[in-house]
């Protein structure tokens, strides 16, 4: 984020960290306009709020004052390294793993988006366009950090080693679903894998995610952080700011990663915010930034392992802005046609498909061919389909389920409504869908 | 108060049996009983409950030039569509698309109002409402209050879909009435079909005081009345007497109106009695005369309501009725209530105080 004219609110004998000096030698790097130089007697004025030049002529900034943030990025649309220094060391299986993710994540979305058109499961989101940003940041993770996600993110747990199993299982509700049937799909959640169980509210996971920064910060030879996942719309609510500012105030180790794709619901981001979209929001408040292509797995992994490495270093938060298209609809409820065109989809099914770029990136690397794709996809939606015969054939758990979990231990109030619905349940069983409960 | 807002007002309170036995079964928890009588005379068209509501803020915005209709994704008409068309129709700057930020709508509404202007905010869910709470609860709610009077915003009404559509789970689920009901100052509504919803909408929206407006979203497409084309209000603070007995009183709001018409309906064919069915339409100020004269009448009183029953609403009815109605009553007043515990994706059919959860109790009360 280069200031532009009027830069001489930011001088170098103000900027005394390191974290600062880094933030300054982008700016020198990234501005295409020279700073005016500030005066040698220009006095500075010692607010607690700043400590900034006092200057004698008015200046308004605002969001042409700067450049935009550029976007970092790793590979061309045709899946060529654009600069040889930036290619990532990821061994030839992890590289494998991370497209297989990547169609295994595809393919489920086919099928379970099409299974609740035909009613057999109630909900689904699709996570088209965004696959790169999943894997990209979850192979550059440490499988102990800790997850805060929004929704929109199942590839970080299949990268993680959750099975489609799993995720299929808590799509149907049913007694294996480790949520106990209890949120509607794609609420998933899995403690083993450290991915923190998602609600449906937006933002609520980003203050709560500086939260769980700070307690692991405090925690004796710390090497973990906090990755934070949330969308363009999200990053509008109150949560958001708050995140921001306490992640910057109380130097929390957290990755604060926004995937901009461009849409929330229907509302397109010009609608959702004025400037230079999330990534602006960081330097303001103190937070080391950067924007990345989401569409280049590559680029996400390496902003995401940098940032780790300096957010567990330093105790400090990084935003990443990860720019993506939502390709697919909001979910099985909405309809996008309603609000933009195919064509603007198009475009970004093809040269801008996250999967197309890494697959010649693998291709080009002599690691990946058609047969290995056909065989690929074919394992991939057999698993899917399997796995979907299995899900539904499992009851769901016993209706007294309901009730557990409330507290840690049940209320004697609790206690006699589960009493009193036991006793209904004795009176009217043929009114209620026992059969396909747990007994 | 209320009924003075239009001289077109109609207290529909004083119907009776205004709805009919034409029914159709929405979902798996209750049949929908459409109402046959019209508050005002004139022209009809056939609408659900998206578009009677979508009708309310189109004669709204064309009757009210300082009207404007504002939310997530209402440019396009909305999540559920109720604002179909009314951006094309009134343009850009009187209906659109704000910020995800639920306390952004609110605040933004108090201001409008503030200023001036009347204020339609839509919050997509209910159940995604909490974020304004402190708008709503410590704003809204007492701004004429800690102005003595100088300022308000009667003009605001935030529209919210909410309870039970049969798939919603924690959180495309609730009926967050009761917490809004603890608050003095603030109006909150639930309408239990398209001509309702219109008529009370339109109260709310003309109201002087701010309204919460709850609307049960699974009647938005499915349930379909006749309702009149023109300009007609409910009055706020009534309740309406739908079915008329001697042997209980059953009350109810939004859908589980229906699922108690239906309870009053099984108990007059299996059991032979009949039941004052009530919809309490307005949860706050509430009708405390018709539901005790009502239950003055039977001496029995069954309250139904989707929310938890622990400081659910049902809880303020119970205890005002014991302390008008004590010497008349039969049985301990009952309630049939969603359980004590967030509302659960696949249980919901052992969750809601459906027909027969609510039939139980009520052959309980009678044999007391």
């Amino acid at each position: 984020m280069a200031l532009k004219t009027g830069a001489s609110v930011l001088r170098l004998n103000t900027l005394r960290n390191a974290a600062v000096r880094y933030v300054e030698r982008v700016l020198q790097l990234l501005s295409t306009h020279t700073r005016p130089e500030v005066a040698q007697n220009t006095k500075y004025a010692e607010f607690p709020g700043a400590k900034a030049p006092y200057v004698t002529e008015m200046k308004f900034l605002n969001e042409s004052s700067y450049d935009p943030i550029p976007i970092y990025r790793v590979l061309d649309n045709s899946g060529s390294v654009l600069e040889s220094r930036e290619e990532p060391s990821i061994d030839k299986d992890e590289l494998v793993n991370m497209y297989k993710t990547m169609v295994q994540l595809t393919q489920m979305d086919k099928i379970l988006y099409e299974s609740q058109r035909q009613g057999r499961i109630s909900f689904y989101m699709t996570n088209y366009g965004e696959e790169g940003i999943h894997v990209g940041s979850a192979a550059a993770l440490s499988p102990r950090d800790l997850v805060f996600a929004q929704y929109r993110e199942v590839g970080v747990f299949l990268y993680r080693g959750v099975t489609v199993t799993e995720l299929i299982n808590q799509c149907y509700g049913n007694h294996e679903d480790p949520g106990k049937g209890r949120q509607m799909p794609v609420h998933y959640g899995n403690k083993h894998f450290n991915l923190v169980t998602l609600s449906s509210p937006l933002a609520t996971q980003m203050p709560q995610a500086v939260g769980a920064a700070y307690a692991l910060k405090r925690q004796p030879n710390n090497d973990r952080c906090v990755i934070c996942y949330f969308g363009d719309g999200a990053a509008s609510e109150g949560d958001a700011f708050a995140a921001f500012n306490f992640a910057a105030t109380l130097d929390c180790p957290v990755i604060l990663l926004c995937r901009n794709n461009g849409y929330a619901i229907s509302t397109p981001t010009n609608e959702q915010y004025r400037g230079d979209g999330i990534a602006s929001r960081g330097p303001a408040l103190g937070i080391r930034t950067v924007r990345v292509d989401g569409t280049d797995a590559l680029a996400v992994y390496n902003a995401v392992k940098q940032s780790r490495e300096y957010a567990i270093a330093n105790n400090k938060p990084v935003l990443i802005e990860a720019m993506s298209y939502r390709v697919g609809h909001h979910s099985t409820s909405d309809d996008s046609t309603a609000y933009r065109s195919i064509e603007e989809i198009q475009k970004w099914t093809t040269d801008e498909s996250p999967l197309h770029k890494f697959k010649m990136y693998l291709e080009a690397k002599g690691i990946w061919d058609a047969e290995a794709e056909k065989t690929c996809l074919k394992e991939s939606r057999d698993t899917v389909v399997r796995t979907m015969q299995e899900a539904e054939k499992k009851k769901r758990p016993h209706w007294k389920e309901m009730l557990e979990d409330v507290y840690y231990d049940m209320p004697p109030r609790i206690q006699k409504q589960m009493k009193q619905m036991e006793e209904h349940l004795k009176k009217y069983p043929d009114k209620y869908p026992l059969d396909q409960h747990q007994d | 108060m209320a009924s003075l807002v239009t001289k077109k007002s109609v207290l529909l309170a004083r119907l009776v049996k205004n709805v009919g036995d034409c029914t159709k079964r929405l979902s798996s928890h209750f049949i929908y009983y459409p109402d046959n009588e019209k508050p005002v005379e004139g022209e009809t068209t056939k609408m659900n409950m998206m578009q009677a509501i979508n009708n309310a803020m189109d004669l709204t915005l064309k009757n009210d030039p300082t009207a404007v209709l504002f939310g997530e994704d209402v440019a396009f008409g909305g999540v559920f569509r109720c604002a179909l068309g009314l951006q094309e129709k009134y343009g850009k700057d009187r209906v659109f698309n704000t910020p995800l930020c639920e306390q952004g709508i609110a605040g933004f509404g108090i201001g409008l109002a503030t200023a001036g202007a009347t204020a339609i905010a839509e919050i997509q869910f209910a159940d995604y409402i909490f974020p304004a709470f402190d708008q709503i609860i410590n704003e809204a709610a007492k701004v004429r209050y800690r102005s003595g009077g100088q300022f308000d915003c009667g003009a605001l009404t935030i529209r919210t879909p909410c309870s039970a559509v049969g798939h919603g789970g924690l959180y495309h689920s609730q009926s967050p009435e009761a917490f809004f009901a603890h608050v003095p100052g603030l109006r909150v509504v639930v309408p239990r079909g398209p001509i309702t919803a219109k008529g009370l909408l339109l109260s709310c929206i003309r109201e002087k005081d701010p309204c919460v407006f709850l609307e049960p979203k699974i009647l938005y497409r499915s349930a379909a009345e006749e309702v009149p084309v023109e300009d007609y209000t409910i009055p706020l603070g009534k309740a309406q007497v739908l079915r008329e007995g001697d042997a209980a009183t059953l009350i109810g709001w939004g859908t589980q109106v229906h699922v108690l018409l239906e309870v009053a309906q099984i108990a007059e064919e299996k059991l032979g009695v009949k039941c004052d069915v009530i919809d309490l339409q307005s949860i706050l100020p509430w009708d405390e005369d018709t539901v005790c004269n009502s239950v003055k009448k039977t001496g029995r009183c069954l309250i139904a309501h989707e929310a938890p029953l622990t400081s659910g609403f049902g809880a303020e009815l119970a205890a005002t009725i014991q302390e008008e109605c004590f010497l008349h009553l039969e049985a301990p007043i009952s309630r049939v209530t969603g359980w004590d515990a967030p509302f659960p994706h696949v249980f919901e059919p052992f969750y809601l105080p459906d027909k027969w959860r609510c039939y139980q109790s009520l052959t309980e009360m009678l044999n007391y």
